[in-house]
């Protein structure tokens, strides 16, 4: 299979390898896809006091399209708010990589991976914010 | 001429494909030069000497391919390669002996071709056995014995399997066709010439063989149809009455000429070429082991052809590991290098799971493949299986002492 510079770029340097504390309050964590169906993306998000995206790790198990997808949403969701983030959609990814017809799902994972790492932020920002301590500002999600 | 002449340009990446073709030997090349140009004749031609210099070129060959298995000259049919010989020889006896016998056996691991025949058969109103192979890519003997019977015209079972390399107890399969009465096919396209082969003592009544597996040109194959006793088929292509009628249209005399010369040069190197590529084998095997814990080979490491290595590198995706090892050239057992997505039927045959079948390369060496290239291999793939290791979730997981299957994936 040919691919586009883009993603051989990607897959040869891949942006921002590696974990997260997944116990750290501020990190959400997203573990999307299957062993058995080739591809597994663990996607992590740091969102920092401002509300803002800080930091962003991956790593996948999967064909080059899908370290190259995943490498990508890393890159784009820091400096995001985690709504600006939630608004990403597959077909942009596989738009700026030129995925092939047969690599589109792994662009869809990639979505899947970071909606499941905010996902996975906004329930443990929930559960910390259950027991609200008085006169404290809590912050509410633009949604 | 030397066996060990590099054949690829520098700028090309090590061939460990051996097992999807073979560069034409120059020596075969050379057989078959003359046969383009000034000996360019129709082998059919009976009424100058064109016609008879390209006969005896064709009938020459025909010989070299004959006594590479043990067969006589009379038995070889030349056709346009395996495929062409899987179908002709299975359908061809199934079509010829209908009014008997209905029923074909073969193997879950056969070549698409075979399989892809049985189902059309299937739809003609043929029933087929397909029987799955053990873990180590056997098939059962008593499993095997077990389904063929009275009605049983064929019995079709591959030498050598085209991906794990595994050689098929062949003596033992012919010994149960012939006491059944049923046929024995075998599609030896990845067999011939790499191991020995003789359709007398192993009871073979049909065998496929491939040019350009065994260092021939492409384009060019062989089926061995037996005489005594004889075997009929039903041609599949119809015309002037070539090759005993089994095969019409004028033979592609270069093509012949190159699959015999390269039968000859077979069978004169086996025994030191199987030494040499066991030990390059070997060593590939032992340079990974050495760096990379868990891999695993696919099918038996013993009854086994000498230039095949099936491998599952744990935790990293085939086709991703091909994108990186750029300096060679294998393939993957991967859903993601095939159309289908689905991974290698037959590695799930042997029941290596999906997530192992994702992880797998099949590395073939050939004749020229040198001791320098298999240490290139190996430093290449180790260096990019540990690099992919890092990226890869599941290795942490694994690291991490969490099992992967205790997680709920969603498949998707």
């Amino acid at each position: 299979m040919t691919y586009s510079p883009k993603l051989i770029d990607h897959y040869e340097n891949p942006r921002n390898i590696g974990s997260l504390d997944k116990n750290d309050e501020g990190v959400g964590t997203g573990l999307v896809g299957a062993p058995a169906c080739g591809d597994v993306m663990k996607l992590q998000i740091k969102v920092g006091a401002d509300g803002l995206i800080e930091d962003a790790k991956f790593k996948t198990f999967g064909c080059g399209s899908a370290i190259a997808s995943s490498s990508l949403v890393t890159e784009w969701v820091k400096g995001k708010t985690i709504d600006e983030a939630e608004t990403i959609k597959n077909t942009d990814i596989a738009k700026h990589l030129a995925l092939p017809p047969v690599k589109i799902h792994c662009s869809v994972l990639a979505e899947d991976a970071i909606k499941a790492a905010i996902a996975d932020y906004r329930a443990k920002s929930a559960k910390k914010d259950e027991p609200v301590s008085e006169g404290e500002q809590v912050a509410v999600p633009a949604k | 001429m030397n066996a060990f002449t590099q054949i690829r340009r520098n700028d090309q990446p090590i061939y460990l494909d051996y097992q999807a073709t073979t560069p034409v030997d120059p020596r075969v090349l050379e057989a078959m030069m003359p046969y383009f140009t000034h000996k360019f004749g129709n082998a059919h031609s009976r009424s100058h000497s064109y016609g008879w210099e390209a006969e005896e070129g064709v009938e020459q060959a025909r010989a070299q391919v004959a006594k590479l298995i043990g067969a006589d000259e009379k038995e070889i049919i030349y056709t346009s390669g395996a495929t062409e010989s899987n179908n002709l020889a299975i359908k061809g006896v199934a079509e010829f002996y209908k009014d008997r016998r209905n029923h074909i056996v073969t193997t879950v691991t056969e070549h698409k071709c075979v399989l892809d025949t049985c189902r059309h058969l299937e739809q003609q109103g043929f029933t087929v056995t397909y029987l799955p192979v053990q873990k180590n890519g056997l098939v059962d003997l008593e499993q095997l014995r077990a389904a063929v019977t009275d009605k049983t015209v064929v019995v079709s079972v591959m030498a050598v399997n085209n991906e794990i390399g595994v050689i098929q107890p062949l003596a033992e399969i012919g010994k149960i066709c012939r006491e059944k009465g049923a046929f024995f096919h075998t599609d030896a396209a990845q067999a011939a010439g790499k191991i020995p082969l003789d359709v007398e003592a192993m009871n073979i009544d049909l065998m496929s063989i491939s040019g350009h597996k065994i260092y021939g040109p492409k384009g060019i194959g062989a089926l061995y149809v037996r005489r005594r006793p004889r075997v009929r088929l039903v041609a599949l292509i119809n015309g002037g009455g070539q090759e005993r009628g089994f095969r019409s249209g004028t033979l592609p005399t270069p093509l012949c000429v190159g699959l015999g010369e390269a039968a000859e040069i077979c069978m004169k190197e086996m025994d030191a070429e199987a030494k040499r590529l066991t030990k390059l084998r070997d060593r590939m095997l032992k340079g990974l082991q050495a760096k990379l814990p868990e891999i695993y080979v696919n099918g038996d490491l013993d009854q086994r052809i000498p230039g095949n290595l099936n491998i599952s590198f744990a935790y990293v995706e085939g086709e991703s590991l091909m994108m990186g090892i750029k300096g060679l050239s294998v393939s993957s057992g991967s859903a993601c290098t095939s159309a289908s997505l689905e991974p290698s039927y037959v590695l799930r045959a042997l029941g290596v799971e999906e997530e192992m079948a994702h992880t797998s390369l099949r590395i073939g060496l050939g004749r020229f493949t040198t001791e320098q290239e298999v240490d290139t291999a190996v430093d290449e793939l180790v260096r990019h299986v540990t690099k992919l290791r890092e990226m890869s979730p599941l290795w942490e997981m694994a690291q991490e002492g969490i099992d992967i299957k205790s997680i709920e994936w969603a498949a998707h």
